[in-house]
């Protein structure tokens, strides 16, 4: 079957389930809209939070980041991973014990001031807006890639399919779709990889087979890469490289921003138990773990592949010759994702053949130059984001797995958008119109604000996601510096001590939020207008902290600063002592919840 | 502090429970994953890429158990 049509089915056939699956979980109520309800097992609401945290980012481009540079990369798996040890021990089931609906609610209960609530929703805001830009953009280049339709109309049928079960469902809806977006998209990574884990080591399992024998040659799998990417003039695939101060600091703002993300944090609320919530913590790190397992055997094999691939006689042989580009079926993807421009490749020094290899190694250079290849790399431009959607044909798997690559990489960009959007939309009706503006909506009402609010939100993000700002890439550094510096020091203060009051909490996450913002100006542009940066991430500031690193001083900072201020004005009153002791003992879950 | 003495053994045996795990939770990556990579390159690449999560999926577990059995022992489990 023609692979176009087999693309249409494997999506339009995810489309329709998640769709189904709306109908059947319409939100009738406000703690349904909100919580589902709290009634989520905590096996189903791991799943539903793994699909959640797993964007087109982890899906799309994490394998092609570990790929193309090895070990430095390790940072993204540590990262993204470990900030849910420090949900499961210090938030899920304290916040879920309070009771409520919104992170913000907690800040601004916690901290008896609107002040610190209203910093909490912009904080909240900005972090999710600008994740969700970059999912939509996200959606609209897959279509464009599968379906063959331009950006603009993949992107509105994608939103389009969004409006349908979040604005109805809530996050029952959202919850629900995303349990069969988990199955969608693990199904779709784990698939290409056994093939080709059982091609290139002869073991089923991919984060064995990574560690396994290369079947051609005998000798272990990494040996092997870490020779041919050094034949041509590559950094070793397993060496340390990057600056080691950088590396920890990077894992460490992943881990708090993954810790202070709302859209992750308030899907546990919708558990019916304080035990449950720390159930689910660990069910959520499982279904994401088998993703994560598996990404870096992905990214190291599909690198040896590809170096195969550039190379058929062997790193001391002949490079591919155009004339094989052009006629062998195993090189075909090239050819279709050349037309996207993520792929291109030049015979500069008209050999007729492509020669692959680091020119910035000037010995390499010389020694090609020697062997009658030119000293000019000649495959020009390779995407790290096409890597794991060409994955399976690079691998030359059979049409339907591509399809359902597709499919995946689709689920984990609407799924992401989804849990965002929802949280965007209950910051707005609940923190601002029913929290500050008018406290006596009646809950039909705010029920229908909570929908004009989602359904707002779509179009905003659909909008950005059509006219992406020029910085939408940089800002995910901002999304999880804000996350890591200003949300989760607050949360954690207020659980963990009761000494922390108003002034305190407020003062840190300011200053958290500005020193953090500052650094992250200072090296990427003032608004991120090009060219007025007075550092850069190459040179940066302060020792060796990249901006995007940067996180986690910023938490340090608002640590320091809210003990501090803390410590020399007045201790917090009794009713908050009392609420802090309540939120540390799991008896009377219920009862908190059912006050709403 | 509080004037319930059983809330406060409560929270102090938690305190020591979580403090224990985000030790672990901080030794395996940064420092078995991170910073001995120049003594042992291809066990810190293992604990990099792969132990790191399974680490972390045993903390949240074990924490989760030896909590659920916590709240029960002193009588603050949610029945």
């Amino acid at each position: 079957m023609d692979q176009f049509v087999l693309n249409w089915i494997f999506i339009g056939a995810s489309f329709a389930l998640y769709i189904g699956i709306a109908i059947w979980a319409r939100a009738g109520s406000t703690s349904e809209f909100y919580a589902a309800g709290r009634g989520v097992h905590p096996v189903v609401n791991g799943m539903a939070t793994g699909a959640d945290w797993m964007s087109a980012a982890s899906f799309i481009s994490m394998a092609g980041l570990i790929a193309f540079t090895g070990y430095d990369n390790s940072t993204f798996l540590m990262g993204w991973t470990g900030g849910y040890v420090l949900l499961a021990l210090m938030l899920a089931p304290y916040l879920r014990k309070f009771g409520k609906f919104t992170v913000s609610e907690f800040i601004g209960d916690r901290f008896y001031s609107p002040t610190a609530r209203l910093v909490a929703v912009i904080c909240l805001i900005v972090a999710s807006i600008t994740y969700v830009i970059g999912q939509m953009t996200g959606v609209g280049v897959a279509f464009g890639r599968f379906l063959e339709v331009d950006n603009t109309t993949g992107l509105l049928i994608g939103a389009a399919v969004v409006f349908a079960y979040a604005v109805f469902g809530g996050m029952k809806g959202v919850t629900y779709t995303q349990v069969a977006q988990y199955v969608v998209l693990i199904t779709a990574y784990t698939i290409p990889a056994i093939f080709i884990s059982l091609q290139l080591t002869g073991n089923p399992i991919p984060a064995l087979g990574l560690f396994g024998d290369h079947a051609a040659s005998g000798e272990p799998l990494l040996a092997k890469l870490d020779q041919i990417v050094s034949e041509l003039g590559f950094n070793e695939y397993t060496a340390h490289h990057a600056d080691t101060l950088n590396m920890v600091l990077f894992t460490l703002s992943l881990m708090i921003g993954t810790a202070g993300l709302p859209h992750v944090i308030m899907r546990f609320f919708t558990v019916p138990t304080v035990a449950s919530a720390r159930w689910s913590a660990g069910w959520a790190l499982v279904f994401i773990a088998l993703l994560y397992l598996t990404a870096p055997a992905v990214g190291a094999m599909a690198r040896l592949n590809i170096s195969e691939l550039m190379w058929p006689n062997g790193t001391d042989g002949e490079p591919v010759s155009m004339e094989m580009m052009e006629n062998q079926e195993e090189y075909a993807w090239m050819a279709t994702w050349q037309k996207t421009g993520l792929l291109g490749w030049e015979d500069k020094n008209g050999d007729g053949k492509i020669a692959y290899f680091n020119q910035g190694n000037a010995d390499k250079a010389a020694a090609m130059e020697a062997a009658g290849w030119g000293s000019e790399n000649e495959l020009t431009n390779f995407n790290r984001d096409i890597l794991v959607l060409a994955n399976p044909e690079i691998a030359n798997l059979p049409g339907w797995v591509i399809a359902l690559v597709a499919a995946g990489g689709l689920a984990a960009a609407l799924s992401t958008a989804a849990g965002l959007l929802l949280a965007i939309s209950s910051a707005v009706s609940h923190d601002l119109l029913k929290g500050q503006l008018t406290p006596n909506m009646s809950e039909a009402n705010e029920l229908m604000s909570a929908r004009v609010a989602m359904a707002a939100a779509i179009v905003v993000a659909t909008y950005l996601g059509l006219n992406p700002p020029g910085f939408a890439a940089q800002t995910v550094a901002l999304a999880f510096g804000l996350a890591a510096a200003s949300i989760f020091p607050a949360l954690m203060m207020g659980i963990f001590s009761k000494r922390v009051n108003n002034v305190g909490a407020v003062s840190g996450m300011l200053v958290g939020l500005v020193v953090t913002l500052v650094y992250i100006f200072l090296h990427k542009g003032w608004f991120f207008i090009p060219g007025t940066n007075s550092f850069d991430d190459s040179d940066p500031l302060l020792l060796t902290i990249k901006s995007t690193s940067f996180g986690a001083v910023g938490a340090a900072l608002n640590f320091a600063t809210a003990i501090i201020i803390s410590k020399a004005t007045k201790a917090p009153p009794q009713e908050i002592v009392d609420l802090v002791e309540s939120v540390r003992v799991p008896r009377g879950a219920g009862a908190a919840a059912a006050d709403h | 502090m509080s004037d319930k003495p059983e809330a406060n053994a409560y929270w102090a045996a938690n305190i020591k429970i979580v403090t224990w795990c985000l030790v672990i939770w901080a030794v395996v990556p940064f420092l078995f994953g991170i910073l001995l990579q120049p003594v042992m390159p291809g066990f810190a690449f293992w604990v990099a890429q792969q132990g790191s999560i399974l680490v972390f999926l045993a903390i949240i577990f074990f924490y989760a158990w030896r909590m659920n059995k916590l709240d029960a022992e002193h009588g603050v489990d949610e029945q």
